[in-house]
């Protein structure tokens, strides 16, 4: 038994690890998820979830908000592979300043979630928008 | 099965249930990991290296558990509690209670069936983040264990009645990795003397000294509430009784960030001389704040 289960922890390490290649058809994120609806969407779940959020709308306070929604979409749409141009400013340049701490950086990635999930994305689709962004927080986190 | 603790189970949960956002939640659910059956924040049987509550840089978060484990011929409880501190340090403390088959008791002629051990455990978070740094969290800690009495121990052939054991454990959450699930893997090495985690005493005839053993765990998000995973926990063999390497499969289910709850099906091998050594491991953890 004890072997039967040390095999069969190797193989779905290996299972794991082999699902884990990339070895996905070429359709983009973008596409998969619905395309520019989809993102414009999640944008304006994301800015309604941030002004019900005291929490992190004190952030947002004086951001004008029709940039931000046109420089998110132009962003997520890039990051998730599709065919736009950012034309916004650097991660680092904009959220300089802010001293965005931890607990508030975490929190704002849940809004973000639900606002995904607001806009119908699957569990594994809001994974993988997570995957593009999140080596991002680098240069977010207490600048 | 053992009712009391299925009680307690039960009440912890309703309690946890209707009192929303007592924990600390800088965390991403589900990465303060479970408890570990020795205290530190982990798997079940593997210490991870996440701390054990949901507090970020800014935070601290206690929290406590109950695990019971039920094999074929022994039950062992732990409950115990942990606290951190802004992600950075986790001190944990445990209270094993293991109980012995009627056998055994005869066969050594002891006069209590039980044996307890208690365990102090620390934990320091070196580098990175499991979910945002490139590389995995890495963290060392240790768990100092003392056994109430040296009786068993002395009597299976071990040396001391108590023990510190040294880990360094990684771990990583990789986002969308499978199919779009998060897959979560971590691995400890352990410089230990213990026999049957301590329970059994600290080294013996066959070996005295301190050994690296190797632990893993590799769990799959199926969902943001449902984990699936394995473990494994190899063991040392200090004694002249056989001592197995253990294995488990588990199920766990986070509703929120107040509590966790995780079912397993444990595999210990042979234990104390008794062979195939299976069952159910039982877990719950309450955050506190
Ligand atoms: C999840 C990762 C995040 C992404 C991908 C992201 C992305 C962006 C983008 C694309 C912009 C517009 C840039 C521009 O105007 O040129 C922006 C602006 C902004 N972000 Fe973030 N952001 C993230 C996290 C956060 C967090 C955690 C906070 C604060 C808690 C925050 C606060 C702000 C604020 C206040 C602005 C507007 C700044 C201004 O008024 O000019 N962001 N962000």
């Amino acid at each position: 038994m004890v072997n039967l289960v040390k095999a069969s922890f190797i193989a779905l390490s290996v299972f794991l690890v082999a699902c884990a290649a990339p070895n996905k058809a070429p359709q983009s994120l973008y596409d998969e998820i619905g395309g520019k609806p989809t993102v414009e969407a999640i944008t304006d779940n994301f800015i309604d979830e941030i002004s019900f959020n005291k929490d992190i709308y004190r952030y947002f306070e004086k951001t004008n908000i029709t940039r931000f929604r046109e420089k998110f979409i132009e962003h997520l749409c890039v990051n998730t592979g599709g065919p736009c141009t950012y034309t916004g400013d650097t991660m680092l340049k904009v959220h300089q300043g802010q001293k965005i701490n931890e607990t508030d950086f975490n929190l704002t990635v849940d809004l973000l979630v639900s606002a995904m999930k607001r806009a119908g994305l699957t569990y594994p689709q809001q994974n993988r928008v997570l995957k593009v962004l999140a080596p991002m927080r680098g240069e977010m986190l207490y600048k | 099965m053992n009712n009391r603790i299925l009680k307690i189970l039960s009440v912890g949960c309703c309690i946890f249930a209707t009192a929303p956002s007592m924990a600390a939640d800088g965390k991403i659910l589900a990465t303060a990991g479970l408890s570990q059956v020795e205290g530190s924040g982990g798997g079940g049987l593997v210490p991870w290296a996440t701390l054990a509550g949901y507090d970020s840089q800014d935070e601290t978060a206690a929290s406590f558990f109950m695990s019971d484990v039920n094999v074929s011929d022994f039950r062992m409880t732990s409950i115990g509690v942990a606290t951190s501190f802004y992600d950075r340090v986790e001190l944990s403390y445990a209270q094993q209670t293991f109980v012995l088959p009627e056998s055994l008791i005869s066969g050594l002629s002891l006069t209590s069936e039980q044996i307890k051990q208690d365990i102090v455990g620390l934990k320091v978070r070196l580098y990175g983040d499991a979910v945002y740094s490139a590389y995995p969290q890495v963290s060392a800690g240790l768990q100092y264990k003392q056994l109430d009495s040296d009786t068993v121990a002395s009597k299976v052939g071990a040396k001391t009645d108590s023990g510190t054991d040294f880990y360094v454990a990684a771990t990583k959450v990789h986002l969308g990795a499978v199919a779009g699930y998060n897959l979560i893997w971590n691995v400890a090495a352990r410089a230990t003397k213990a026999n049957e985690m301590g329970l059994l005493g600290y080294g013996g005839s066959e070996n005295n000294s301190y050994q690296v053993m190797m632990e893993g765990s590799v769990g799959l998000l199926l969902s943001p509430n449902w984990v699936v995973g394995m473990e494994y926990r190899q063991k040392p063999n200090n004694l002249s009784i056989v001592e197995d390497d253990w294995t488990d499969v588990f199920v766990s289910y986070l509703p929120n960030k107040n509590v966790n709850i995780t079912a397993a099906y444990v595999d210990l091998g042979t234990v104390a001389t008794k062979k195939d050594q299976k069952g159910i491991y039982l877990s719950m953890t309450g955050y506190l704040w």
